[in-house]
Order: structure tokens, then sequence, then C-alpha cells
């Protein structure tokens, strides 16, 4: 029952090759910058020398080598970003017309697959049920907490307990709620807060998480639970945002709490909140992690991100996971439109 | 005269009275309602994490047996959950501690190359002259919406096979075994942050003073000079924004490590262990509970202290645009 620290010394090994690559790379291409432009201008020092030493015209002043510091500033990250994600995206795109172990073109047989084998067909209404869901549920909690904690004695601690689930990593979150949904047959103690509050009702213990579809619903609460911290957060800062004249004109005017929110704050953080819908709709079309650990995707309640890394690296079906992962990208292009439109309005207004 | 007068404010100040109490009662009755409803939430949230966080000190006949609710009846504290899954041997009993190192290992190099990368590439769209910038900036600011999932595939693929173009080979394959699969982790990480960290710290960047760059380059500075001496500390808290983000984003992260690191203890960070253990383990509830505690507690405490920034990135990334 010893834990073997000699064992661990590798991977310290490695990590520190990984920090020393990093002083090495970074550190070497500021020296790197650092050295030419002293080179160039020695270099234009001593024409300059030779030229009034000949009598020969100056040369001309040319800007300083504005291009090459852009190409060293930029070459990591772009080179980078090609090699990892626009490279592979474009292949990902080509992979998925083409079948299991990517040799043969197999045209559009991979995306009508998707449409009509029952159990994908599944997975893409379970994934609507979680982008319709989770945004809202989750936008209108966080709407309703910041509103009701705003200028409270307590608010930045009330708002911390909210907000933690947002440190916590969704394995994490996901192991949290199945505790909450644990189950005990019948005639033992209930060890999960779920069952238990259902028996002392006077109800049957269930198995939460193998009815379809409630199981769904059960996991979208664990998202919910995750992002509402987000959207407090946001929308917090909305409402703390609204000019203290307009709140307190609408006050003199013996506007009652409740005109006050419909009238003066929702309009007033309406950008906001279309920000944090939408960025909750794309964090949803893409949750993996909750579904993998909460049910490993089984009982009906897999979505694309989880059926995509099934496809892909477990059955070895490189083309239909990749008609999953296209689709999810195509999901969310209008989605990220619609942001982008937003917020230009947004600065423009 | 003299007597009357007062009467009239006197009226007036008693009937302005009357109408602040009743404000005064229906507003504390709103108010109350409000504390109270802000409550319930409030417990909603925090109760799952807190049972979670007393079963597992509780002895394992006790979690299996009864619920956590019943341990302020009759209080029994140990660490051996704990002491076992961090340390025990047995392959059943999670060595989280093994885990919780290789977490490390993959996550402070997953930091530290986007960080450095992104703030260079910044700098270069926010403040040097060049043909071509705008296109630049608006690529890189596309590429957010690649989901990450599009690039799985290939870049398993790059990693193990390498690059050939039409059979003449330009790149050997990785090849890397055991714990050198941790650059693996690095590469997709970084990779995958680049978008998103080079438009936040642009937004921060490109928001500098101009009158102190213009100086800077009068003065004769070049761009690395100005970027190491006036750029780097007046963004500070951008990269501590950012930091925390990346921190927690790869601390936290199930599907790039679980393609890219492999399952073993060799590499495999906590919560890919943790992931194996709620799927085979899934009523070892003493280890579960405090498992999952060992893999939130970094996190959490970076989080808590660091807030302040985390949250001013937040919304400088998804409001300000």
């Amino acid at each position: 029952m010893e834990f073997d620290f000699a064992a661990e010394q590798p991977k310290l090994l490695m990590l520190m090759y990984g920090l020393i690559a990093f002083v090495v790379v970074v550190g070497g291409l500021l020296l790197l910058l650092d050295a030419v432009p002293s080179w160039f201008a020695r270099r234009r020092e001593a024409q300059l020398v030779a030229a009034s030493a000949s009598g020969a015209p100056l040369p001309r002043h040319r800007k300083p080598q504005e291009g090459m510091f852009a190409f060293f500033f930029l070459l990591p990250a772009v080179l980078l970003l090609l090699v990892g994600l626009v490279v592979p995206a474009i292949r990902t795109t080509l992979l998925s017309f083409m079948d299991g172990g990517s040799r043969n073109w197999v045209g559009l047989r991979n995306y009508t697959w998707m449409f009509s084998d029952d159990s994908i067909v599944r997975v893409l209404i379970n994934t609507l049920i979680w982008v319709l869901l989770v945004p809202l549920v989750a936008t209108a909690f966080g709407l309703i907490y910041s509103v009701l904690v705003d200028k409270a004695r307590f608010e930045s601690v009330a708002k911390s307990l909210i907000f933690m689930p947002m440190a916590i990593s969704f394995v994490g979150a996901a192991i949290i709620w199945k505790f909450v949904y644990a189950y005990r047959g019948d005639g033992q103690e209930q060890i999960g807060l779920l069952n238990q509050i259902v028996v002392s009702l006077g109800g049957e213990p269930r198995q939460w998480l193998l009815d379809s579809p409630l199981n769904t619903l059960l996991l979208i609460v664990i998202m919910v639970w995750i992002q509402a911290g987000f959207a407090m957060v946001v929308l917090s800062a909305a409402i703390k945002a609204i000019p203290a004249d307009i709140v307190e004109a609408a006050r003199l005017d013996g506007v009652s709490p409740w005109q006050m929110f419909w009238q003066i704050t929702m309009p007033s953080i309406r950008p906001a909140l279309v920000v944090v819908v939408v960025t909750l709709s794309i964090a949803t079309l893409k949750v993996f992690d909750i579904v993998r650990t909460g049910t490993n995707g089984n009982y009906d309640t897999s979505v694309i991100a989880n059926e995509m890394y099934n496809q892909a690296f477990r059955y070895g079906e490189n083309g239909q996971g990749s008609a999953l992962a296209v689709f999810l990208f195509v999901l969310v292009i209008p989605l990220v439109i619609y942001q982008i439109r937003n917020l230009r309005q947004q600065r423009e207004g | 005269m003299t007597t009357t007068t007062p009467t009239l404010p006197a009226g007036a100040q008693a009937t302005g009275k009357t109408s602040t109490a009743a404000g005064r009662v229906r507003k504390r009755l709103n108010s109350r309602t409000a504390t109270l409803a802000s409550i319930v939430i409030a417990v909603l949230w925090t109760i799952p994490t807190f049972g979670l966080l007393v079963s597992s000190f509780r002895p394992e006949n006790q979690i299996k047996t009864t619920g956590w609710w019943t341990f302020f009846g009759d209080p029994q504290f140990t660490l051996e959950n704990y002491q076992e899954v961090l340390f025990g041997r047995s392959s059943s009993s999670g060595q989280l501690a093994s885990y919780f190192i290789n977490s490390l290992a993959i996550t402070i190099p997953s930091v530290l190359f986007p960080l450095a990368f992104a703030s260079l590439a910044a700098y270069a769209l926010a403040w040097i002259n060049f043909r071509g910038r705008d296109w630049v900036y608006i690529a890189i600011f596309a590429l957010q919406i690649v989901p990450l999932q599009m690039a799985l595939v290939p870049l398993l693929k790059f990693f193990s096979t390498g690059v050939s173009l039409g059979g003449v080979p330009l790149m050997p394959a990785w090849d890397l075994v055991d714990e050198q699969k941790f650059a693996q982790v690095w590469f997709a990480h970084t990779c995958f942050a680049l978008p998103f960290a080079v438009f936040l710290l642009h937004n921060f960047i490109s928001q500098l003073p101009k009158d102190l760059m213009e100086a800077a380059r009068v003065d004769g500075a070049t761009h690395p000079k100005i970027f190491r001496t006036i750029v780097l500390p007046l963004i500070t808290p951008a990269i501590a924004a950012f930091g925390i983000f990346q921190f927690l984003w790869v601390w936290n992260d199930l599907l790039v490590a679980l393609i890219f690191a492999g399952g073993g203890n060799e590499t495999a960070p906590l919560t890919v262990r943790l992931a194996e253990m709620a799927g085979s383990r899934g009523n070892e509830w003493q280890r579960l509970t405090a498992g999952a505690f060992v893999s939130i507690v970094v996190p959490l405490v970076v989080f808590l202290s660091l807030q302040r920034y985390f949250v001013r990135g937040l919304l400088a990334g998804s409001v300000k645009g």
C-alpha cells in the first residue's frame, strides 16, 4: 500500500522538457527578433558611410522591416492553426464522404445514414432537446438569481455559490449528480438525495438514469447547474450597467418592481441576454463529458458529440464520425453568424 | 396662526410617512420573498456538492448503506477514502496521485504555449502595419467557430502516421510512447486554444493608448522591445484572465485527453480516470466521492483566488466582443 514516487519521475522529467522547450522557443524567437533589426541597422549604417565616402547619392530610406516583424510574431500561431485546425478540418470534411477505413469515396452515404438510422435520429433529437432546454433554463435561473441578489447584503458570496460549479469539471459534476440520482433497491435505505425525497413523499425509488426520456432531462439538469453561473455573471454585469438615472426616474414615477423588471431591466439587458443564450447554445451543441460520464450514451441518451466519438474512435467508422462532426459544425455556423452580427449592432448602437 | 401653520406640513409629513411606511412594508415583504427565493436557489445549487463532500469523509460501509444526511445524527469521520483513492496500489483503488501528476504535467505547458504564441500574434495584429492584416485577423477570429471535433480524427492520424504528400513523406510519425504522449496533448490543446486566445488578447492589446506606442516608436524602440517592456506588463490582467480560462479548460477537459493521451496511468489525466471509474465502478461511492474531490480541489482554489480576473475575462470575451 505504498505509493511509488520513483515511477512518477519520467513524467516530471517530460514536464521539464516541455518547459525547456517553451523557454527555448519563445525566448529564442524574441532574441532572434532583437538581433535581426540591429543587424539591419548596422548594415544600413555601413551603406550610409560607404555612400557618403564615395560621394554617391544616399540610398533611399526604407521603412523599417514591419513585414518581417509581423511574419515572425505571427509565425507560431498561424503555423499551429494551419497544422492543428485548418488542414484537419478540411480533411474531416473530405473524410465524411469516404467509407469507415477512409479508402473509397461513398458520396453522401454517411449523411443519408445519419438521417435514416433510427439510433442516430434519436441522437439528433436528443441534441435538439439539449439545445432547446439548456440555454433557456440556465439563462432563466441566472437572470432570476442576479435580479434577486442585486444589491443584497451578501451579494458576492451568494454569487460565488452559484458560480462555483463553473470551476468543476463536467466529469466531476456528472459524478456529483449521479450521487444525487443514486438508487438502492426497494426496502433498503436510499443513499441518493432524489430517491430519498421521493420515498419520504411516499413514492417508489427509481433508477433515474435508465428511463428515457427522463434520463436525458436529468442529464440536462447537470448542464444547467454548471452554466447558470455563467449566465448570472454576464447578466448581473449588464444589470449593473443600466444607468442609475433611468432606474431612479422610474422609481419616482411609482413603477412597481414587476413593471420595473419588464419595462426597464429586460429591454436594457436584451443584448447581453442574446449573447448568453447563443453562447450557451454553442456550448450545449458540443456537450460530451456529461453524457459520457453519466450514462455513456446508453439508454437513449446519446448526443452528437458523444456519437461522433463512438463512431470515429471506438467503432473505427471514420466516415460516419466525420459526417457527424461536419453536421455539428454546420449547426454551429448560423449561431456564430448571428452572434457576430449582434455584437456589431451593439457596438454601433 | 402660529398654531395652524404647522398642521399642514405636519399632515403632509404624516401622509408622507404612512406612504413610505406602507412602501417600506411592501418593500420589506418583497425583499423577504426575494431573499427566500435566492436562498432556495443557492441551497439547490450547493447541496449536491456538499453531499458529496460530506460523503467523501464517511466510512465505506456507511456511505453504501445510509444517506449522507444521516451523518449529522451519527458523525463518523475518516480520511481512509482519500488515502485509498490517492495512494492505494491495487488496480481498482484509483491510484489518483499518479493521475494527478499527469493532470499537472498536461496542464502547465498547455497554458503557457498558447498564452505566449497568442500574445505575440495579437500584438502583431494590433500594432504592426502590414498588408493583409485585417484578413489574417478575420481568419483567426473565424476559426473560433470550428468545433474541435472537426480536427480530432486527422490530427490523431498526423501524430500516428506523419504527413506524406502523394506517397512522398514530408514529416515522420511522432511515434510517442508512455509519458512522451504529453507532447501530443500539449500540441492539441495549444492549437485548439489559439483562436479564442488571440481574440481575447487582441481585445486588450488593441485598446492600449496609441500615443504610448507611437512615443515608443519615435524613441527608436523595436517591436520586440515594445512587446516585452510596454505591452506585456500592461496586459497582465488579460494574461491572467486567459490563463485561468485555459487552466480550467485543460484541467477539466475529457475529450482531448481521451483521444491524445491514451488511458493508462502513464499519461491520462484525472478526468479520464474518473470517467472510467464512474463507468466501471459506478457503485464504489467511497472512491468516487473522494476521487471527485481530488479533481475539484485544484481548479476550485485557482478559481476562488483569481475569480476577479476570471469574471473580467468572461465579460470581455462574451459581451464586449
